[in-house]
């Protein structure tokens, strides 16, 4: 019972939101800097993608909650990850046929 | 109540998905774990009463891009698709410590600022619903988004052609 008051009490608010969305950007940068393969990161470029679009929409909601400006804003987040992520994983197929892998070590003929 | 036990549990779906989807060591688990990464945000978004938003984001990010990946990661081969571990600790370490650190600065500005205090309630479709969200997305007046409609419409087709141009055979 003592439990169940304890947690009756504690609200979500704007910070518990901003908390998971900044830890989840950073799980994103860590994976970016620490992978190899360029479809890893591409994936955590999606994670990164997906902490701002959280942003978005919970600015909205809880700070905003007449307008819709973030829930558009990020309706046309999705659609534009969705585009750069075909391009981007055509442009690695092209790298795959050319080098025979992905690993982005590799990819050292645009050093001078 | 109710609200911060299925946020409790969607947080802790979406952190533990994301630490496994940049750590495993292989890419197709990765994707597999980005989907569940993917569901929970969609969970959030229902959660805050944006039930439209919570579907696109089903059906565009699950249905679309994660197929995708996960062709792509077919495509280019069985065997390399384990992350080698060439990548040495050092610079791994300097990683972490980069991102954590990174991670601190932002919890600080986040917990020293003071926010309006306004607690998540129960979803009311009132505020947002989709009729009203596809007149603001078709309308050139105040709050209309007409420009940046045509403008992603303009994007997608350009996606289209860009992506069959890289990716055929020549």
């Amino acid at each position: 019972m003592e439990l169940f008051n304890m947690i009756e009490g504690i609200r979500v608010d704007m910070t518990w939101f901003l908390i998971l969305s900044a830890l989840l950007l950073m799980i994103g940068v860590y994976g970016f800097l620490t992978r190899r393969n360029t479809l890893a990161i591409l994936i955590s470029i999606e994670l990164i993608l997906n902490a701002a679009d959280i942003n978005f929409a919970a600015f909205n909601r809880m700070l905003f909650p007449d307008g819709q400006e973030g829930y558009i804003f990020t309706l046309f987040s999705v659609a534009i990850s969705a585009a750069e992520t075909a391009i981007a994983i055509a442009v690695m197929i092209n790298i795959y046929r050319n080098l025979k892998n992905n690993f982005v070590s590799n990819l050292d003929k645009l050093k001078w | 109540m109710a609200q911060t036990i299925v946020f409790l549990i969607l947080a802790a779906i979406i952190l533990g998905c994301a630490f496994m989807a940049v750590t495993t060591r292989r890419i197709m688990r990765a994707a597999t774990y980005l989907i569940f990464v993917l569901f929970g945000t969609a969970g959030l978004y229902f959660l805050m009463g944006y039930t439209f938003l919570g579907s696109v984001q089903v059906m565009v990010y699950a249905g679309g891009v994660v197929v995708l990946y996960i062709f792509a990661l077919m495509l280019t081969g069985r065997h390399d698709n384990k992350e080698n571990a060439s990548l040495s600790l050092g610079r791994k370490f300097a990683a972490l410590i980069s991102s954590l650190c990174g991670a601190g600065l932002l919890m600080f500005v986040i917990i020293t600022h003071q926010f309006a205090e306004n607690s998540l309630t129960a979803p009311s479709e009132q505020t947002t619903t989709v009729k009203l969200l596809g007149q603001q997305l078709v309308s050139s007046d105040k709050f209309g988004y007409l420009l940046p409609f045509e403008a992603v419409s303009i994007l997608l087709l350009a996606c289209i052609i860009g992506g069959l141009i890289i990716a055929r055979k020549r």
